[in-house]
Order: structure tokens, then sequence, then C-alpha cells
């Protein structure tokens, strides 16, 4: 459920870049008014650990299949929010920039849906409450398994509602809901239990460490606070950066727009017509008495056709042949490229 | 028994980008911040482009094919970090010409749809900007990024956080393939440990990398630790690495302005 740097537009992976730095700032700085030398090395082998226990693939009972653990709730509950969210980020940093998980743009965002989601929301208004301070082993379960799940539909909520305000593919803001929330139901169940098994293990085995004691040391930034300099953030790029991009219609509208597009196309340029997974009626997000009369929805096929590239038939050929020639040219320099270094490797010193 | 095998390679990959950065080549010798800026900048060009350009993307193919030709990077580790991760961009992207059959034009008896258009453009992203990170790190090496992050005044915390995550991950991915071989010795019906055993063998690994975590800190007040991790690496830019990001960045504006290969096509083979 990691967010792609393919899907993500500039406006909205700046906009949860600043999001994310200012939670992180924000969880630094908490850290930093109660220092505490044992924390450096504590979180740096946690966050390993949390790498290394991605590997473990279990099966899950009853079903054929198997989960790994993701660790955003496993690392709020051992370290505290602030700290739990660094460790996911560095978490998160090398997986895009040693696996290209992800990738940097999307990093934000990656960062706050799995990161922000779980450490600022589900572990204070989910976990905390319903555990309370001297939970018994079910109730500490249940928190666990409630919190992760909480955890899972807000971030690949996240994922879903980022995908779509970047405009990058077709998929209708409804299909991609009832893609994406039934699997991390699925996944978050899963996580919980694991969680909750890791979590009851360590209470029965070193009952010190596990509940509050490695977090005591920690403080966290006031909720209220981080979540209004989040949410400022995010909104102060995002209309710094729709200044730019004023002319392009927005999310809700692109997406209203695409979908009488795509019946209206389908049956008027008598493209063809075989199984297709769009619903035959369009997908609206807006109730019925406010979707746009025939003109307005002109008006947005007119915004979203005037952006597309209108690539003819006496054009394309040339365009085909650039395209070849480009690559050829790319992979011609790279190979010379190659080649000069190689022949000047000798004499390089070592 | 093929899963720890499979964890153990997975290791030695995962060293091995890192320990390319080791090498004397023109790219390692650029500073990481103008790496750094200048590969942003190309991220941020990458995804600025409309849903459905295809053929625009592809002049930016230069950057990353330029920090791999001239940083002396190998493809394998590239390209099968990319397979690996391909699905999520992939699975989505394939939803697109399924959704989308809005006509776009035509190459001979083939009509090219909107949404061929936009899978391509989705995978050619994919592929520009996953390789850019790669060979960021490949041509870099995780300290060099550090110290440029440092100097770009990110947080101390989270920088030291990232390197000693970075140092203890080999460590611990051992102690899990151990575990994991232990538990495949024990139990040969159970190719994957069920989840009650899954939650103590991981406890296991957790008690241990606690106590780690407290010999570590006892090892470090030994040295004289005080709180405070100093990364000290000199950093000195020369006229050559303003020089590396005012180059690409123009290049990069230039991609964003034209469509050079249509240019190119048009200027060979005439507008018709």
């Amino acid at each position: 459920m990691h967010m792609s740097d393919a899907l993500v537009s500039p406006a909205v992976a700046a906009s949860m870049w600043a999001a994310t730095t200012v939670a992180s700032v924000a969880s630094a700085r908490a850290l930093g008014r109660r220092p505490d030398d044992r924390r450096v090395p504590l979180m740096g082998v946690l966050g390993a650990f949390v790498f290394a226990a991605q590997m473990v693939n279990f099966s899950i009972p009853g079903t054929g299949s198997s989960g790994h653990l993701v660790g955003g709730l496993l690392l709020a509950i051992l370290l505290g929010p602030s700290a739990a969210l660094l460790v996911m980020a560095s978490v998160l940093a090398v997986q895009a920039l040693f696996f290209g998980d992800g990738g940097v743009l999307a990093l934000g965002c990656n960062i706050f849906n799995l990161g922000v989601l779980s450490s600022f929301v589900a572990y204070p208004f989910v976990f905390a409450p319903v555990a309370g301070t001297q939970p018994t082993r079910g109730r500490l379960a249940l928190a666990t398994v409630l919190a992760s799940v909480v955890a899972l539909q807000i971030g690949s909520l996240g994922v879903v509602i980022e995908t779509a305000l970047s405009q990058r593919t077709s998929i209708s803001l409804g299909t991609f809901l009832l893609l994406m929330q039934p699997i991390h139901l699925a996944i978050g169940v899963i996580e919980g239990l694991i969680t909750a098994a890791l979590i009851l293990f360590i209470r029965d085995a070193r009952p010190e460490l596990a509940l509050g004691n490695l977090n005591a040391t920690v403080s966290r930034p006031s909720l209220r606070r981080l979540a209004v300099g989040t949410l400022l953030a995010a909104a102060v790029v995002a209309g710094v950066l729709s200044w730019f991009a004023s002319s392009a219609p927005d999310g809700l509208e692109w997406s209203l727009a695409r979908a009488s597009v795509g019946t209206r196309a389908g049956t008027q340029s008598g493209a063809p017509q075989g199984p297709s997974l769009r619903s035959p009626e369009p997908t609206t997000v807006l109730p019925a008495e406010t979707q746009p009369g025939p003109e307005s929805q002109e008006r947005l096929l007119h915004a979203v056709g005037r952006k597309w590239p209108k690539i003819d038939a006496s054009e394309s050929l040339s365009g085909l042949a650039g395209v070849a020639m480009t690559l050829a040219l790319g992979g011609l320099l790279a190979a010379g490229l190659r080649l000069v270094r190689r022949s000047s490797r000798p004499t390089s010193p070592p | 028994m093929t899963r720890t095998d499979g964890i153990t390679a997975a290791l030695s990959h995962l060293g091995r980008l890192d320990e390319l950065a080791g090498a004397n080549t023109p790219i390692a010798r650029v500073d990481p911040r103008a790496k750094l800026v200048t590969t942003a900048a190309f991220l941020v060009t990458v995804a600025s482009y409309g849903r459905l350009e295809v053929s625009a993307l592809l002049p930016l193919a230069a950057f990353p094919l330029a920090l791999f030709a001239l940083g002396d990077v190998p493809l394998r580790p590239i390209l099968s970090r990319m397979a690996l991760v391909a699905p999520f961009a992939v699975l989505v992207g394939a939803f697109e010409p399924f959704l989308d059959r809005q006509p776009l034009g035509t190459f001979g008896p083939v009509v090219v749809t909107a949404g061929w258009a936009s899978f391509a453009s989705i995978f050619l992203r994919f592929a520009l900007s996953v390789s850019a990170a790669l060979l960021l790190v490949a041509t870099t090496g995780l300290d060099a990024v550090a110290a440029a992050l440092a100097w770009f005044r990110v947080p101390r915390v989270l920088i030291v956080q990232l390197l000693f995550l970075y140092r203890y991950l080999f460590v611990l991915s051992e102690e899990v393939a151990r575990s994991l071989r232990a538990h495949a010795l024990r139990s040969p019906d159970h190719p994957s440990p069920r989840l009650r055993i899954a939650g103590s063998m991981l406890g296991q690994v957790l008690l241990r990398t606690l106590e780690r975590a407290q010999r570590i800190h006892v090892a470090m007040l030994c040295r004289g630790f005080d709180g405070e991790v100093r990364l000290r690496r000199p950093l000195r830019a020369r006229l050559s690495d303003f020089a590396f990001i005012a180059c690409w960045c123009a290049y990069f504006g230039l991609c964003r302005a034209a469509n050079l290969p249509r240019l190119l096509g048009i200027a060979v083979h005439g507008a018709g």
C-alpha cells in the first residue's frame, strides 16, 4: 500500500511532504525536550527490527494466504508516538532509497499514511482509550486489533485520496475505494493480530518492558497543535501550487467529467465496445441534485479534453520516428560513455 | 529452507548498492548536495507531466542513463530492485486501458486509446523515478546522503536514526533469518510459521533486539557518548557542482517546455 512516485502529482507530493515535515520536526523537538541518551540506540535498533520482521511471512489461519508485520502501531506502543513516527520515517526512507519501494517524491505521502496516521490518530484515539492504564490480556489484544484496523483503513483512504487528487489514473474514486478498503480491512486485522501476539509475548516474558516503560522517557507534542500545524502546512503548499495549476479542473470536477467522458466517448466515436470494468452508470461522488447540468458537463469535457495531447494521424508517424531516434540516441550515448569510462579506467587513480 | 536462503541473498544485495558508492567515478565525485538537489528536480519534473504524456517523458531518461553510465553502476542490482517493486504501479496502471477507451490516434491499423497511453505513461514514470532514486544511493552512499541532509537542516534525530537503522539492518535481518531457519528445521510440515508461533518468534528477536540496544548504549557510553551524535564529513562544493545542477535543471526545463522526440521526428521526417 505504498503510494508510488508514478501516481503522484507534484502538488500532492509537495503538500504531503509539507505535512510530514511539520509532524516530523514537531516530533524531533518533542524528543529534544526530554533528552535521554538510551533512546538513540533503542530507536535505531527497533527500526532495524521492524525492517527485519517484515521478512517473516506467517500463514493466516483458515485461509491459504500469508501476511507480515507493517510495524507502525507496534512502534507507537513500544516507543510512544513521536519516536515511532521518526523510526517509521527512517524505515520508509530506506525502503524508498534502497528498494525503490514507493519512491522519494511519494515518501511524504507514505510517511503520512503509514507513520503520522498510526502514531497520531490510531494510537492516541483508539489504542490508548480502549487499552486504558492497566489492560487485561483480552483488552490489550482488542485495543491492538482495533487500532490496527483503524490505522490501515485511514492509511489506505489516504492512498485513495492522494491518488484521486493527483489525477494520474482514470480509476474513479468510488471504484478505487471499493478495491482498497476491503483488502486493507483484512490486512489491518492480520497486522493487529501479529502486533497483539508480539506485545502479549513481551508482556509475559518481560513485564517491565511491555507498556509505557520504553516510552516513559519520550514526551509527546501537543496533539492539537500538531494537527493544526500539519493541516496548515499542507493547505498552504496546496494553495500556492493550485495558483500555478488553476487552468486544470480540480480533482472532484475531474472525476465527474471522467465518469461522463467514458460513457460518451464510447457511444459517440464508435470505439471498440468490449467487456468493460466500468459500470454502465457513471460513478458519481455528488448526490443527484448537485450533479452538473449538460452545459457544465460540456464545459468540463472541454476543460479535460484541452489538456490531452492531440496526436492526429499525420503527425503520428513523425512522432514515432522521433521516439525511436530518442531511444537510439539515449542508448548510444550510454554505451559510448560506458566505453569511454572503461578505456580510461586503468589510468584513473584507484 | 529456500526462504532463508532467499533472505540471505536479499541481504547481500542490500549491502551491494551502498558499496557501489565507494567507486571513484565522475558521478561519485559530484558533491552529494548537488546530486540530491538535481534528483529532486528530476523527480518533480517527471511527476509534473500530464496523464497521457509518453513521448515527451523519454528525453528525461538521459539523467538516469548518465548516472548509470558515468557512475559505473552495474545494471542487474538496479533492474532487479525495480522488478521487485513494480507490481503496485503496474497493477493500478493496468486498469487504465479498460477504463479509458477514448481513441487518441492511429498507428496504421491499430487504434491507440487514451487508456493505453496512460498505462505507458505510468510505467515510464515509475521506471524513471525509481531508477533515479536507486542510482542516487548507488553513486553517493548513505553516509554522504545523510551529510547532505544535515546540511539542508533535516533534524539531527532523524539523520542519526537513519544511519543507526542502516547499520543494524544487517545484524537483525541475519537474526531473523536464523530464527526462520531454526523454525524450518523443527517443523518441516509448515514452511511459514503460524500466527501464534510467529508472535513468540518475533517476540524473541525483539527481546534480543532490546538487549542489544542496551549493550550498544553501554558501549557508546564507554566511548564518551554524551547524547549528541556528531557527523563530521567535509562537504566542499566546487564550481563543477554548481554547473552540474544548472546544466541538468536547464535540460529538465527544456524537456518540459518542448516535446523533443516530436521535434526530432518532424526535423527528420517532416510534419507529414
